[in-house]
């Protein structure tokens, strides 16, 4: 019942994933961090199998570290969309890893950009995104509410709307959710939606 | 013929590796670098030939990150030095993804160390002709390190040293001038080991300071000004010496 969704605003893009993280009928934790801020200035939000989704997050990290190191500046979002895509792609009809991912990153030249990419490596750049159970409520929601360059707020506001539709809708709805943002100063995290304390 | 000429770096009568010993050779020869560790900052220094004028010099940089904590000077050849870096990069971002945790400064300094050996044992290669200077922050303890090592694959922990040309007038001038300094004195004391070999002036001058931040290349004109301090210093102990004499 994991969800990840994202969407684009004016000059920063959002993603938002739940936190649980579930082993059949028992939630190990409630606050399992799943976007992991691949570098300055990208986001990348996971969700599916929990060991496949570490080892291959983990794995483009350090490979985007790695390019930046070799070459002085970092990588575009467009460039570590199409290498994740490529890593998907050949593990796909041999071992595949079952991960779906958003990606969000800022650059000054182009701006926000999101990405989807699911686990056998589609990719699509889109303003809204969403992936799992959750997506039929927040992607009707995105549809509805969302418009081209919304505010902070705006898009804050939408996200709420979007977890209280999973909330209230999904059957094993997660407890909590975690936001962050990226735009020109850098990727972070924005904020907590909490049921439980842990 | 056929498979006895499978090794080149072979054991001598008398106990050499010739061809580690001339690639030492090739490092005698390469630009002079230095390395000086403080209590709570590692400078590097390096030699920055100034004759080409055509050439764009930001695209020659001397002094690499091999990680966010971690850099690298050299003196030999540079091609050689592009290989052992791109490979040490690689392990710096493998480490942290097989054990979560950046690499020590002894830790990956082993490594380039091992590599520069097995090229002193293997079928049809020959030894790296470099020496490195490896500086950083260990994570967690913060404590600063200065490692060196050479194309034989030895490797060791140092206060302050120096490699290339003129490296032994750098070392004398470190052994008798060095003291356990902080900060700005630290860059003060690299700039002032590598002006005993080096025209002085920014443009002949790479240095760059790592602390537990991260590594700062230094702006020519900084490095100007702390060449000035360092020349007035001199000018004024100069004539300190000369008035004494005139006194009596």
């Amino acid at each position: 019942m994991e969800c990840v969704f994202g969407m684009v605003g004016k000059g920063f893009a959002l993603v938002v994933a739940d936190t649980s993280a579930v082993n059949s009928i028992l939630v190990h934790k409630s606050n399992e961090d799943k976007i992991m801020v691949l570098d300055q200035h990208k986001l990348m939000g996971a969700s599916g199998e929990a060991g496949d989704r570490a080892q291959f997050t983990e794995y483009i990290q350090k490979n985007v570290s790695l390019y930046q190191f070799r070459n002085g500046i970092p990588l575009t979002t467009s460039a570590a969309a199409n290498f994740m895509r490529n890593e998907l792609a050949t593990a796909l009809r041999k071992n595949p890893y079952q991960v779906n991912i958003v990606l969000a990153g800022y650059e000054k030249e182009t701006g926000p950009s999101l990405y989807f990419i699911d686990y056998i490596a589609t990719l699509h750049k889109v303003d809204k995104a969403a992936f799992g159970y959750g997506s039929y409520f927040a992607l009707s929601m995105m549809d509805r509410h969302y418009h081209p360059d919304m505010t902070v707020d705006e898009a804050i506001k939408l996200a709420d709307q979007c977890i209280e539709e999973i909330r209230s809708r999904l059957v094993v709805a997660p407890q909590n959710f975690i936001i962050k943002i990226v735009d020109q100063d850098g990727a972070r995290e924005h904020s907590w939606r909490r049921t439980t304390k842990e | 013929m056929a498979r006895y000429d499978r090794a080149i770096t072979v054991f001598s009568p008398d106990g050499h590796l010739f061809q580690v010993e001339y690639a030492l050779e090739a490092v005698r020869k390469g630009n002079a670098a230095v390395g000086v560790r403080g209590t709570d900052t590692v400078v590097l220094g390096v030699e920055k030939k100034s004759t080409v004028k055509l050439q764009d010099s930001r695209s020659v940089r001397k002094i690499v990150n091999l990680d966010d904590h971690v850099a690298l000077a050299c003196a030999g050849l540079k091609a050689d030095a592009r290989v052992l870096i791109n490979k040490a990069r690689i392990e710096c971002q493998s480490h942290k993804l097989t054990v979560e945790d950046p690499v020590t400064v002894e830790y990956i300094t082993r490594y380039i160390a091992g590599l520069q050996q097995k090229y002193t044992q293997s079928g049809g290669v020959r030894p790296f002709g470099l020496s490195t200077l490896i500086v950083g922050f260990d994570p967690y303890t913060n404590v600063p390190s200065l490692y060196q090592t050479d194309p034989s694959g030895t490797f060791s922990a140092w206060k302050a040293n120096a490699t290339g040309r003129n490296s032994n007038s750098m070392r004398e001038f470190l052994e008798k001038n060095y003291k356990e300094t902080s900060g700005q004195e630290t860059v003060k004391l690299t700039i002032r080991a590598l002006l005993e070999v080096v025209e002085s002036g920014g443009k002949n001058i790479e240095v760059a300071v790592m602390t537990k931040e991260g590594l700062r290349q230094l702006e020519e004109t900084e490095i100007d000004v702390i060449v000035a301090e360092i020349e007035a210093e001199k000018a004024a102990a100069e004539a300190a010496k000369k008035t004494p004499s005139m006194q009596t």
